[in-house]
């Protein structure tokens, strides 16, 4: 349970980034996240209200995409999503495999964000 | 206003995985075997260790503890009666230990050369979730599960037995009197991490550490070949 240190970490990575882009607010931000990340979506939900108030963050929906384990199998050679995190074997052979290919990301994907237009101001200056 | 989409694929735990690779460069080049114990609170960590590092100096190999708590000195001040370099981390209330902290740790340890070390031992915070997710620069990552905790735990928490590279059954000598089923437990950690090599132990009786010492020696003389 460490929701709230990650959430504030998302929240700094983020800020960061946008500050390319100013006067810019973010609305979205999207994650990558492994089922095997030992991170809850619902506990980062949870706290992020309070992570992003007062950031250019404030009022950004969080939207998680949740990644299955992904195996490669060194006997039959496939890779493939398990559907769950009870075994992990092959689903085409059923062996035993330890090759992980996906399933541990915690990832900040992108961010949408929405900038003021900064040509629409310039004209109206100019006028 | 206009909306745009920015792309960052950015590792959210990244600062944490830049710091262990390179406390990892540092050990390698020390010739230091780093290892994390990782467990949930009461397995034995402690205890395994404690016994762990009294007969590796019997032995005349160099080695060293890091130890987390949430408060506390009272395991550092226990293996440290083994005579070997102890250092406690208290991390007051943050339930893992992260590669900023040990890098910390160890910059501040004063009478510490990591490579006149053979090992070092990482006791990480008891806590069977968020370590899985902070890489501490370690070369092997042990997860403990005791006797008394059920057979099933490996099931309940994938995300960090999958994480381990080895695990050890603790309190052996009382897995009867717990009705604990070995080949199940066994299974079970398999399942979750195919090949994951299995030591069972009792640091109280000694029974199975000597395969444990074994291993550690092997695993320390590959690292140097």
């Amino acid at each position: 349970m460490h929701e709230l240190s990650i959430a504030t970490s998302i929240v700094d990575i983020v800020a960061e980034s946008a500050a390319a882009y100013p006067g810019a607010r973010v609305r979205e931000v999207r994650l990558r996240v492994g089922v095997l990340a030992a991170v809850v979506e619902d506990s980062l939900q949870f706290c992020w209200e309070v992570v992003t108030e007062d950031t250019v963050l404030a009022g950004s929906r969080l939207v998680v995409r949740v990644l299955p384990v992904i195996l490669h199998c060194a006997g039959c050679g496939t890779d493939s999503a398990l559907d769950g995190i009870q075994s992990f074997r092959c689903p085409c052979c059923g062996e035993p495999a330890s090759d992980l290919l996906q399933g541990r990301e915690l990832e900040i994907e992108a961010i949408e964000v929405e900038e003021p237009e900064l040509g629409a101001g310039m004209k109206a200056e100019e006028a | 206003m206009s909306t745009r989409i920015v792309e960052l694929r950015r590792g959210i735990l990244k600062k944490n995985d830049e710091l262990a690779a390179g406390l990892r460069s540092r050990f390698t080049a020390a010739g230091v075997l780093v290892l994390n114990l990782v467990s949930s609170p009461g397995t034995g960590k402690t205890t395994l260790l404690e016994r762990t590092l009294g007969e590796l100096r019997a032995r005349g190999l160099r080695v060293a503890a890091l130890v987390g708590d949430l408060e506390t000195d009272h395991d550092a001040r226990r293996l440290a009666s083994t005579g070997a370099p102890v250092r406690q981390i208290n991390t007051h209330g943050i339930c893992h230990l992260d590669a900023e902290m040990v890098g910390k740790h160890i910059d501040e340890w004063q009478g510490i050369d990591l490579a006149a070390l053979d090992f070092l031992f990482i006791e990480n915070v008891g806590n069977l979730v968020c370590p899985s997710s902070y890489d501490l620069g370690e070369r092997i990552r042990v997860v403990l599960l005791s006797v008394t905790e059920g057979e099933d735990k490996p099931l309940k928490y994938p995300g960090l037995f999958n994480s381990a590279d080895a695990a050890i059954l603790t309190k052996m000598d009382i897995a009867g009197a717990c009705g604990f089923d070995r080949d199940l437990a066994v299974r079970n950690i398999k399942e979750i991490r195919p090949g994951m090599r299995v030591f069972e132990t009792s640091a109280k009786t000694g029974e199975g550490m000597e395969a444990w010492l074994e291993h550690l020696q092997e695993e320390r003389a590959a690292r140097r070949a």
